[in-house]
C-alpha cells in the first residue's frame, strides 16, 4: 500500500508570502507538492474560521505566510494575522488538538529559501500527527 | 449592552459530549458586538466541536444558527424547526437568550456556551469595562454622571474610602477611583457643590433582591382582545 501523502494547507498573502514561493521555485528550489497554496489578499484577511474549516475538511497542518512585520504591505497585516493564529492555536490546546498543527510565518518576497524550509517544517508535522482523528476520516 | 465570555472550550466540549445532535445558536446583538457569540464565533465554535469530536471519533452533528435576537420570541421561533430537531441547544447569547430558549421548549435541553458577565461598555478594541449593575435607582445625575455603585470597588456614597490615592483604587491600582473621577467631573461642571451633599441610605429594593424583577408598562400590553388578533394572525 502506498505511503499516505500529508495534506498541508498554507495560506499566503499575495505579496511577499507568493513571491516568496515563486522566487523559490525561479531560483530552481523544490519543495514538497504536498502543499496547498490559498493566495489571499493579507495574512490580516485569514480569519480563525478559515483555518479551522482547513482542518475540519482533512488538512494535516496549515500554515499562514505573510510579510515581515516590520514590512508588511499593508502595515499591520501580518500582525494581525499573527494574532488569529495564536487565538486558533489556543482553541487547539484547550480541546486537546496539537497546537503545531498551525503556525504563522513571515517571509520577504527576496527569502527564496523561506518558503520550502516552511513546507518542509509543515509537511514533517502532518506526517509526524498524521490526520485528525479517524471517525470522520478524509473527505 | 450586556458583555458575555466564552466558557473555556474543553468545558463547553465537555458539556456536549454526550449528545448526538447539537444546534449551536447564537445572536446578533450585544453578544455579537462584544464578539463571543455573533455569527463568527458560532462558525468558530461548531467548527472547533466538529475537530473535538473528529479527534476522539465521536459521530456527532454540529450545526450552527444565529438569530437577530434571543431574547425575544419572535426571532427564536425562526428556528424553531430546528431546535426541536436537536437533542442539544448550545447557546451562543447571553443567559437571556438561554433561558428564553429553554422557557419557550422546556422538554429541550439548553447550555450555555458563554459566561454572562457585565453591563459594559467597549473602552477600546476588545475591551469592556462595567459601568451599570442595574440596581434600580440611577443616581449618575447627582455625581457627575459616573456610577459609584458599578465603578467604587466599595459602592461607597458619599465619596471615596481611605484607599484613594493619586486617583486610583486601592483594591487594585490599575482601576480609577470612582470618587476621584466624580470629583474631576464635577469640578469640571462647576458642580463641585453637589458633592457636599450627603446621600442618605439607598433604597435598594429596586436592586437584585426578593426574587426576580419584572417590570411592566401598562400602556404598551396587549389587551386580551389584541392577542386574540395577533395568534389569529399567526
Amino acid at each position: 500500500m502506498s505511503e499516505r501523502k500529508p495534506k498541508v494547507v498554507g495560506f499566503c498573502c499575495e505579496k511577499h508570502g507568493i513571491d516568496s514561493a515563486i522566487l523559490a521555485a525561479r531560483s530552481g528550489r523544490q519543495y514538497d507538492a504536498s502543499v496547498r497554496i490559498i493566495k489571499v489578499p493579507c495574512t490580516g484577511r485569514v480569519d480563525g474560521i478559515h483555518i479551522l474549516q482547513a482542518l475540519e475538511d482533512g488538512a494535516d497542518s496549515v500554515f499562514v505566510l505573510g510579510c515581515l512585520e516590520k514590512n508588511c504591505h499593508y502595515d499591520t497585516g501580518s500582525i494581525e494575522g499573527r494574532k488569529r493564529v495564536e487565538y486558533v492555536k489556543s482553541t487547539l490546546a484547550d480541546l486537546g488538538i496539537e497546537k503545531e498543527r498551525v503556525e504563522m510565518f513571515n517571509a520577504s518576497s527576496t527569502m527564496a529559501w523561506k518558503f520550502p524550509e516552511i513546507v518542509s517544517k509543515m509537511v514533517d508535522v502532518a506526517r509526524r500527527l498524521g490526520p485528525i482523528g479517524k471517525a470522520g476520516g478524509d473527505r | 449592552m450586556i458583555v458575555a465570555k466564552r466558557k473555556p472550550m474543553a468545558e463547553i466540549a465537555e458539556m456536549v459530549a454526550p449528545y448526538k445532535t447539537v444546534k449551536v445558536i447564537g445572536c446578533r446583538s450585544c453578544v455579537a458586538i462584544c464578539l463571543a457569540g455573533g455569527e463568527k464565533e458560532v462558525k468558530m465554535l461548531v467548527s472547533a466541536l466538529r475537530l473535538k469530536a473528529k479527534k476522539e471519533g465521536r459521530k456527532q452533528e454540529f450545526e450552527g444558527l444565529v438569530v437577530e435576537r434571543q431574547c425575544e420570541k419572535e426571532w427564536v421561533e425562526e428556528v424553531e424547526g430546528k431546535i426541536l430537531d436537536s437533542d442539544l441547544v448550545l447557546s451562543m447569547a447571553c443567559s437571556l437568550g438561554a433561558q428564553t430558549i429553554g422557557d419557550m421548549y422546556p422538554k429541550k435541553i439548553v447550555f450555555p456556551a458563554l459566561n454572562t458577565g457585565i453591563f459594559g461598555v467597549p473602552e477600546e478594541q476588545g475591551v469592556w469595562s462595567e459601568k451599570c449593575v442595574g440596581c434600580g435607582n440611577c443616581i449618575i445625575h447627582t455625581t457627575g454622571g459616573i456610577c459609584p455603585i458599578a465603578r467604587c470597588a466599595k459602592s461607597m456614597l458619599n465619596g471615596p474610602c481611605g484607599g484613594s490615592s493619586n486617583g486610583k483604587c486601592e483594591v487594585n491600582l490599575e482601576v480609577d477611583c470612582a470618587w476621584y473621577a466624580i470629583h474631576e467631573r464635577l469640578k469640571l461642571q462647576n458642580r463641585l457643590d453637589l458633592i457636599e451633599q450627603v446621600s442618605p441610605p439607598k433604597d435598594w429594593s429596586t436592586s437584585h433582591s426578593g426574587g426576580r424583577r419584572v417590570y411592566v408598562r401598562d400602556d404598551a400590553k396587549l389587551t386580551q382582545h389584541q392577542k386574540k388578533g395577533k395568534e389569529a394572525v399567526r
